[in-house]
This record gives structure tokens, sequence and C-alpha cells, in this order.
């Protein structure tokens, strides 16, 4: 096949650093990103379990709004919106938000899901002892909840990995795009898309079997399991 | 550039992103039929343990679901040839989309107790017969709020094929801007095309929610 010839391998070959470099930089966002996620997510995924209706108002909507509008339009609205504003962030704190703050609302329910999995009357018990709201939820039922919700936010992750290829879309040089601009170059599309596609597979494959094969354990020692709403 | 939101109140504009909106409802609708289709087969196929085919659906599922979508519209697009823009993000949506309704149908299947298959097949019924009258009526429900949100996702997926050039909501609604770009309009088209797939979005997960209270009376 013409379009995988050799020659065009080794011009991919010799280009290596650029690759490296994008994948650098779609780790480096990934990590960031996952990062805000996990903190915008345990926030409002404590929110929604909490007693008062505000609270759990400004859950409801938050998910309901991010997880209803995709992602790309999302991305491209905050890239335009902050100019429109007069300010002027790099594609990588452009995507690091961005994600962060749509896999926040996936890991709110998540979080959500973990902490309803925790029995109530570990709640009730830590009150009696005198604990508050905040030091019940972080010293007694987060801890708890941790363990059953490792399995969908590795998902998360897997899914963040993915995702954090909308930075082609705004030229932020990660993997994707070093692989979309090399080969539209050179026009050596089929090695460039291979390479990238394995990477992203060694990234993502592990990972996701990992939560797989954890999820099964937990269900096995629970006698139940916890997924994401 | 200080154009009032009001500008946009255009026959001709909002005939434009009518015209976006059916490109994402085909794209959308087609890849959502046709990756249920392919999708419970490959799922079947997977869930079957046939000795050549049930690894090569695994390989496929596994190869398809661990890279981005991105990846797989952009290598439709320029890797295989001959195909409108269009149709590339239709066929990689449906490639995509089919590799996790896959996983969705064999996890449907497996929570299904293997005695069903044992008692079905006890009664003299055939392989395909206790597939399509015992077993898959029973998964299905089980398929369904995963499903959906999967469905859910392949709408708001369907932004991505601004990306190659197709003029779907999303692109519409950046084409307009280029001509009336003022801070006011610029949030008058997103908040649009937010609320577009907002609905959208809702009222397959409504319909999904009637459909499932459905088939549980149906059951009883």
């Amino acid at each position: 096949m013409d379009r995988f010839a050799w020659f065009k391998w080794q011009a991919l070959l010799a280009d290596w650093e650029l690759f490296a470099g994008g994948l650098a930089r779609t780790l480096t966002t990934s990590a960031c990103a996952l990062g805000l996620a996990l903190l915008v997510g345990t926030i409002l995924g404590v929110l929604g379990t909490a007693p008062w209706r505000v609270a759990r108002a400004v859950n409801r909507v938050y998910v309901d709004l991010i997880q209803n509008t995709p992602l790309v339009t999302q991305v491209m609205f905050l890239f335009y919106a902050l100019a429109h504003w007069k300010l002027y962030l790099s594609t990588f704190a452009i995507g690091v938000i961005g994600l962060g703050i749509y896999h926040g609302a996936y890991i709110a329910e998540v979080v959500r899901a973990g902490i309803q999995s925790v029995h109530r009357g570990q709640l009730e018990a830590a009150f009696s002892q005198g604990f508050t709201y905040v030091q019940a939820m972080r010293y007694i039922v987060l801890p708890q909840a941790a363990y059953v919700v490792l399995p969908p936010l590795t998902n998360q992750a897997v899914s963040l990995i993915k995702n954090s290829s909308i930075l082609a879309i705004i030229s932020g040089w990660d993997l994707m795009h070093t692989g979309d601009s090399w080969s539209a170059e050179t026009g050596y599309y089929g090695p460039a898309y291979v390479l990238v596609w394995a990477i992203y597979f060694l990234l993502c494959f592990p990972l996701a079997t990992w939560a797989r094969r954890l999820e099964e354990r937990i269900a096995r020692t629970r006698g139940g399991e916890v997924k994401p709403a | 550039m200080t154009g009032s939101a009001l500008e946009l109140l255009q026959p001709h504009l909002l005939a434009f992103m009518g015209k976006g909106l059916l490109v994402t409802l085909r794209i959308a609708g087609l890849s959502i039929l046709l990756s249920f289709l392919l999708g419970t087969l490959i799922g079947v196929i997977r869930y079957s343990r046939q000795p050549v085919l049930a690894p090569l659906a695994g390989a496929y599922v596994e190869a398809i679901r661990n890279s981005p979508l991105l990846l797989l519209i952009l290598f439709c697009r320029f890797v295989i040839r001959g195909l409108r823009p269009v149709d590339a993000v239709t066929l990689a949506m449906t490639l995509f989309t089919s590799a996790v309704l896959a996983e969705v149908v064999r996890g449907g299947l497996n929570s299904v107790d293997r005695g069903q298959w044992e008692a079905a097949l006890s009664q003299g019924f055939t392989y395909m017969q206790t597939l399509r009258h015992i077993i898959l009526p029973q998964a299905l429900r089980r398929m369904i709020p995963p499903m959906v949100s999967q469905f859910i996702t392949v709408i708001k997926d369907t932004s991505y094929a601004w990306v190659v050039g197709v003029e779907e909501l999303t692109g519409s609604g950046m084409i307009i801007l280029g001509q009336y770009g003022s801070t006011a309009q610029f949030f008058a088209v997103f908040g649009f095309i937010a609320l577009v797939y907002y609905v959208l979005c809702h009222l397959l997960s409504r319909l999904a929610r009637w459909q499932e209270r459905r088939l549980l009376w149906l059951s009883y």
C-alpha cells in the first residue's frame, strides 16, 4: 500500500522528537486537567449529597449544563470568550481549564455515587461523636468512598487522556495536533496516524484494563458495584 | 466591534443555523442507527466466545475504544479516499460508537444468568432462538441506560465534524461569527448553540426514561 510506504515511515522516524514533544504536552495537559477535574468533581460531588437544597441545586445545574453540551463547543467558547475579554491564556491553560471543567462534571457524578454507597449510619455515627459535616466528610465518608470510586475515576482518566486531543482544534501542539500538522505538511497521513494511535492505545489500554479488573474485584468482595450515573 | 445581538435575527441566518442543525441530526441519527446494528453484532460475537471471531471482535473493540474519536475522524477523512467529509465523519462515528455499544451489549448479555441458557436449550431452543427470544429481551432493559448515555455522547461528538470542515451546528455558528463578531453576538450565538445541544440531549434522555418504564411494564 503506497499510503504506508517504507520511506514515509523513515520520514516519521526522523522527526521523532516532534512526536515526543507532542506526547509530553498530552501527558502534562492530562495530568493538570485531571488534578483540576478531581478538585472540581470532589467539591461538586460532595455538594450533590449535602443536606442543603441550594448545594444540591448547584450540583444539578453544573452537571446538567456541562454534560449536555459538547466539549468541542465548550473549549471553543472558552478560547474565544477569553479573547473577547482581552484575557490571553496559552492553549495549554485553555485545554487544562476546559478539560477540568468538563470532566469535573463527570467526576462529580462518580463522587456522588461513591458517597451514596457509604452507609448513612457512618455519617450519623460521626455526627454523634461531635464531627462537623465537613469533618465527617473529610475523615469518615470520603476515605471509604475513595476505594469504590477508584475504577470509575480511572475510566474518567482514560476518557480525559483521549479527550485531551481537543487541544488539536486550538493548535495546542499535543500528540494529536502534532500528528495532524506533520501529516498535513508531509502528506504522509498513514504512518503518522498509526503512530499516534499506538501511543494513545499504550496510554489508555493498561489503565482501562486495570480499572476493569479492580471493578470486578470490588464487585466480588462487596457484592455490589458502583457505576457513575 | 459593537454589533447588537438582535442583528442576528435575520431569516437567512436562522435558516443557515437550521441547515447546520440538520447536518448534525443527520450525522447523529445515521451513526446511532448504524452503530446500534454493528455494535449489537460485535457485542454478541464477543459474548459468544467463538474461537476466531470473538478475539477479533475483542481486538476491534479495544483498538477503537482506547484511542480518541478525533483520530478516527481524521483517519477516515484523510487516509480513506473518495468519501465526502460528512460521510467520513459518519463512518468514523459509526465505527467508534459500535465499539462502545458492543461493550454495553456484552455487559448486558453477561448480566443474564447462564441458567437461562441451559433452561432454554433443554427445552429444545436453538442457539439463535435462545439468544433472540430469551436472552436479548432480558439483557435489553439493562442495556438501555448506558446505551442512551452513549447516544447523547454521539450527539455531542458530532461537533468534531467542524474540525474537518463539515458545516454542522457548531460550524454554522462559527461561520456566522466570522461576520457578526461583536461580544454580544458571540455570546448570543454560543448561547444558542449550547441551548440546541442541551435540548437535544435532554429530549433523548427523557425518551429513554419513558421507554425504560414502558419496558418495565411490558415485562410484568
